[in-house]
């Protein structure tokens, strides 16, 4: 049986909005029969993307986490709603329907994701339909997922062992955006950010960058190392947040670093300045 | 309800625009069904690379709908209430006037009769006009089209444009690698196919590949940068603010202080020469004048070393840092992510950018560009492998008269019966205090002379005139060009007797204007175009990955009042009697039928099949290469499509456009034309900025401002009309209700100055102050602040005056009107000292 899904590659998304936008240009003052009113043409965010800035200067990153209806198998909108006004379609695509759930506001903070918009014109919630609409005229993928120019989103029937979708997901596992809601989600994410610790590593004597250099890193999982680059950086990308990590350099002739360090955010170390023994 | 699905072109890529009911209600990209010619592929270290079968759109393009229904669309024609032709005129109450709704009639009646008017009494010199660059995508109608030939038809002062997005690039590299006919750009060939092949590291200095190098070709470029990850070639980002690019593709950032770029360059070329890790073949086979430049970078001629510690006091960097970027730059195949018209920017735009625009020819050079792996690669988004034996114009392809490239007579370049110019950045000036002098022709594209030639405006003797009328098409330039509260003082001047604006849209000129006449988008008459051509000086500068030609479909009627733009000419022309050699008779589709069959489609398809489908996929090319420079290295004869280049054919062929034929390091032609000139020498180097850190301006505006290209707008051209674009978080930021312009500030600077995130602030410094809402970031280097150009709004909070605080986000009232240098007349927006304070009303 068909059962849509979809992949958000946070790691290929250049936060450009484009599903942000189509969503909008789809929806934003069209009326899709049976699927959905109009929604208004300001102010819904069916498909948004946030924006996370990482690290602090000179080390930054941007993440980019586009974030749309989860068409949870477990869906709590389904239960808040009374009279069948939210319901699950075959292929697995959860449609609140436009004239059952007129007044039904109850249905927009049953959504722990918070991605329900209230209408106030229409009096009725609103969200991502996955462009059923278009689906069943035949259209293989979503607007966000058409204007996405890296390929971030990646959409298909996750029952269908040809499809994209179903061979990526064969190949490695993926996240989901709130694990600890539990809700069966069939929006997975991959390269979710994390944390990083990060560092430039300087030969004090020399003023110069320290090239091919072992760091270490202790903590989390266990024991993992990164090497220094040309221009004596390294970094720790995918830690834990909010745990205790060790980074240790150990560098003959050199007095060593042992730096105690709490991910609560991203951490750059900035220059670390290795003196010579003695 | 039947629904038609069409095809146009946006300044952002092509869209199937659906229409219902004469009403458009979605825009989508193009997906490429079995029928259309297939894509590329590229082998490169055993993997195979192909684009995807669609078009990508940029995000301003996604929501054109929301810009066609714009509710700041100009609907009808407009007088302003204190004008009376035939009375008073109060020139000083524009900017400030209401607006009376007027007949067409009535409209092109007043302009064609001023226009009468102020022939006779000064001379036809006495009309100058203009158009912003990006009003509307088409072939025939872009800027080029209605407004060009009416204007060299009917004669005109022509306002002469600067290359305002790459200006260094143009004033100096020229004088390092030639390339006048591509404005100081490289030639766009191969780079993509070299850069998967044989590349190692590439170095984006001062551009952003995330926003200003996808140009008009969507983001097809942006999935060139996760090839290039996958094969494990480097990203290193040279630039003040951790731009949109280096956010998500930095390996590593490197932020030196505005300005100081020049220095940072003259320091690798000091490492590479101690180390005498660079190309000396190439040096002494290609290049001449290496020794003098040696000399200058060791310290022989000024005792001056320019070593990476002197650098670092300048770019306020790690020493190190500049040690590591050298020494690896020197062991790694590298492009240089510059140099091709997707490489334009910031640095390029600051004071004395001629010289970092030439020191990075320089470096290439002592890298041996050419070879494999190493080249100049603007933005790393020029020179995908296109077909381009085949034949469709860009938009400048004739000039300032594109019709006239299928019509029976062309009025461009032989047409205008006026001689007198005027320049663009000196057009307040013009009008205010006349007469005002400069060198340098704006696009220097025809030869390098042109960079020298003197101008006065108004000309001396019998022909010239003071300027009376401006006819402004489009309206952006106090959101575009520098130190613009002289626009507001020039258009109140009482020297300028009458001002016209046509526009889509309300822009920040656009009440400055006698009458207003309001235009139609290019979804409301009907065009053909190729995406992402410029033809002409930019021919084939493209970063798509499918070359597409558009019939650009009339989608809807023109809304309101308002008219096509040709139309709009057309009506001129017939009251001022000329309409038969404006239109040649020619409707919109006869017009279309010629360019169609001016081009190469008739090979493949009639133009009722063009027209039918909507667009055109040009088949791919056949075989490898050719490559930017490496005939050059070769010594063979240039074997680029690169086609204004002089040399192709004559026993020049395999030499650069410089008088040398080489990259030369000591500038002949700077030598000959201006040798005395100690702010562009013949040899290039670090001069600290009129306007930086050294500046005794920086004791009271210590903050650097730089003003890039925005990100989710070409220019002015989306902002302020699509509420969609003014949602994404950092284009424009709600706050009480007011979409405002973030300005980008880094945490130590705003505590400073009890700055909190959010916080209104006012930017200002002596030439202006403009509010914008402070967005604290880790991203901009301590020093400096960060504010897009492009606003589209100008909402003074005294309509009217000059130096009014800004509201609306127009950075450039606050940058300087004064030039690169005293010869290289471009402008200088990213040399510009502020400071900040919170704003209480």
């Amino acid at each position: 049986m068909t059962r849509y899904g979809m992949i958000i590659n946070c790691e290929v998304c250049i936060g450009c909005y484009n599903c942000f936008l189509s969503c909008q240009d789809e929806f934003c003052g069209n009326e899709y029969q049976g699927y959905s009113a109009a929604a208004p043409l300001e102010g819904h965010n069916w498909m948004r993307v946030i924006d996370k800035e990482r690290g602090e200067f000179p080390k930054v990153k941007m993440a980019y986490i586009p974030k749309t209806c989860m068409h949870c198998e477990n869906a709590p909108c389904i239960e808040a709603a009374r009279n069948n006004a939210v319901y699950r379609r075959q292929d697995g695509i959860v449609i609140i329907d436009p004239q059952k759930a007129k007044g039904q506001k109850q249905i927009v903070s049953a959504c722990p994701y918070r991605v329900i918009e209230w209408n106030e014109q229409e009096q009725v919630p609103q969200k991502c339909i996955m462009c059923a609409h278009l689906l069943d005229k035949g259209l293989k993928e979503p607007r966000c997922v058409e204007a996405c120019p890296t390929n971030a989103l990646i959409f298909g029937d996750m029952d269908d062992p040809d499809s994209d979708i179903s061979k990526i997901l064969k190949r490695k596992s993926f996240e989901k955006l709130s694990p600890e809601f539990e809700l069966k989600e069939k929006v997975l994410y991959n390269g979710l950010p994390k944390r990083f610790i990060s560092g430039t590593v300087v030969y004090q004597d020399k003023n110069e960058c320290a090239e091919n250099l072992q760091v270490e890193l202790v903590g989390g999982t266990g024991k993992t190392t990164s090497i220094t680059n040309e221009f004596g950086d390294f970094e720790f990308e995918g830690l834990e947040a909010d745990k205790t990590y060790r980074v240790i350099i150990d560098q003959s002739g050199y007095n060593g670093e042992d730096l105690e360090i709490q991910t609560l955010r991203d951490v750059h170390l900035g220059e670390i300045y290795l003196n010579p023994e003695g | 309800m039947s629904e038609k699905v069409l095809t146009q072109c946006t300044v952002g890529g092509p869209v199937k625009v659906h229409v219902e009911n004469g009403r458009i209600t979605r825009m989508r990209p193009i997906v490429f069904d079995n029928n259309d010619a297939p894509s590329w592929t590229i082998n490169a270290r055993g993997k195979e690379f192909t684009p995807p079968r669609k078009t990508t759109l940029n995000s301003y393009a996604v929501p054109e709908r929301t810009r066609v229904y714009s509710e700041n669309r100009i609907k009808y024609p407009y007088k302003r209430a204190g004008f009376d032709p035939n009375g008073q005129r109060n020139p000083q109450n524009r900017g400030k006037d209401e607006y009376i709704r007027i007949s067409w009639e009535e409209a092109i009646d007043i302009v064609a009769s001023e226009i009468k008017r102020i022939r006779e009494e000064y001379g036809k010199a006495a009309i100058t006009g203009m158009t912003s660059s990006h009003h509307n995508w088409g072939f025939l109608h872009y800027k080029m089209g209605p407004f060009g030939r009416f204007f060299n038809l009917l004669g005109y002062t022509m306002l002469c444009d600067n290359p305002d997005s790459w200006e260094g690039w143009q004033w100096g590299s020229v004088h390092s690698w030639g390339f006048h006919w591509r404005l100081g750009h490289n030639e766009p060939f191969g780079q993509l196919e070299d850069g998967l092949k044989n590349t190692e590291q590439i170095i984006y200095w001062s551009v952003d590949p995330n926003s200003t190098s996808f140009m008009y070709g969507g983001q097809d470029a942006a999935i060139w940068k996760y090839w290039l990850k996958e094969l494990g070639v480097r990203s290193v980002f040279i630039d003040p603010y951790c731009n949109a690019g280096a956010g998500i593709w930095a390996d590593k950032w490197i932020a030196p202080r505005p300005g100081t770029d020049a220095a940072l360059a003259e320091a690798i070329a000091y490492v590479w020469i101690k180390k005498g890790t660079y190309d000396k073949w190439f040096i002494e086979n290609r290049t001449e004048g290496f020794d003098e430049f040696e000399a200058q970078i060791m310290g022989e001629k000024d005792g001056k070393a320019r070593t990476p510690e002197w650098a670092a006091e300048e770019c306020d960097l790690p020493v190190a840092t500049i040690y590591a970027l050298a020494r690896q730059w020197a062991a790694k195949k590298t492009m240089l992510a510059v140099g091709t018209i997707h490489g334009a920017t910031g640095a390029a735009r600051a004071a004395y950018g001629t010289e970092w625009a030439r020191l990075c020819v320089l470096l290439m050079a002592m890298q041996g560009m050419g070879k494999p792996g190493v080249n100049c690669w603007g933005g790393a988004a020029s020179g995908p492998p296109l077909n381009f034996d085949f034949n469709f114009p860009g938009y400048s392809a004739n000039g300032w008269d594109t019709f006239g490239l299928v019509a029976e007579k062309s009025y461009f370049p032989d047409g205008n019966p006026v001689q007198q110019k005027a320049y663009r950045l000196l057009l307040p000036e013009t009008i205010l205090n006349p007469p005002v002098s400069w060198t340098g022709e704006g696009f220097c594209g025809e030869n390098i002379q042109q960079q020298f030639n003197k101008f006065t405006c108004p000309e001396p003797g019998p022909e010239g005139a003071p300027i009376k009328m401006i006819y402004r098409h489009g309206g952006s330039y106090i959101s575009t060009m520098c130190d613009t509260n002289k626009w507001v003082e020039m258009y109140q001047s009482p020297n300028l007797e009458f001002v016209v604006m046509q526009d889509c849209h309300w822009q920040s000129e656009t009440n400055f204007g006698d009458i207003l006449l309001p235009a139609s988008t290019n979804f409301e008459h009907s065009d053909i175009s190729e995406w992402n051509s410029a033809g002409g000086y930019g021919h084939y500068e493209m970063s798509q990955n499918h070359r597409i030609i558009i019939y650009q479909h009339k989608c809807i009627e023109p809304l309101w009042e308002s008219r096509p733009d040709y139309e709009i000419y057309t009506m001129l022309a017939e009251k001022l009697g000329i309409k038969d050699e404006y239109t040649e008779g020619n409707s919109y589709e006869d017009w279309d039928r010629k360019v169609f069959e001016y081009s190469d489609l008739p090979k493949y398809l009639t133009f009722e099949e063009f027209k039918e489908k909507g667009y055109f996929v040009v088949p791919p090319k056949s075989k490898e290469g050719p490559y930017a420079f490496r005939w050059f290295y070769e010594g063979r004869a240039c074997d680029t499509p690169d086609r204004l280049n002089p040399n192709l054919g004559t026993d020049k062929a395999h030499l650069l456009g410089t008088p040398s034929g080489k990259v030369e390091f000591v500038s002949r032609s700077l030598k000959e034309f201006a040798p005395n000139d100690e702010e562009r020498p013949p040899l290039p180097g670090y001069i600290p900025s009129w306007e930086g850190h050294r500046s005794e301006l920086a004791g009271r505006y210590p903050l650097q401002l730089v003003s890039p290209h925005p990100k989710h707008s070409y220019h002015t051209h989306n902002d302020n009309k699509s509420f969609w674009i003014e949602r994404i978080p950092q284009h424009r930021i709600c706050k009480d209700g007011y979409y405002w312009w973030p300005i980008r500030v880094n945490p130590s600077d705003a505590a400073k100055r009890d700055i909190k995130h959010m916080d209104i602030v006012k930017v200002y410094n002596d030439r202006a102050g403009v509010l914008a809402i402070a967005y604290i970031t880790e991203r901009i280097r301590p020093g400096t602040v960060h504010s897009y150009e492009g606003s589209a709004k100008y909402d003074p909070l005294e309509p009217g005056k000059s130096g009014s605080i800004d509201r609306g986000g127009c950075m450039n009232l606050l940058t300087p009107g004064r030039m690169l240098s005293k010869n290289a007349p471009g402008m200088a927006s990213n040399s510009c000292l502020v400071d900040i304070c919170k704003w209480e009303k």
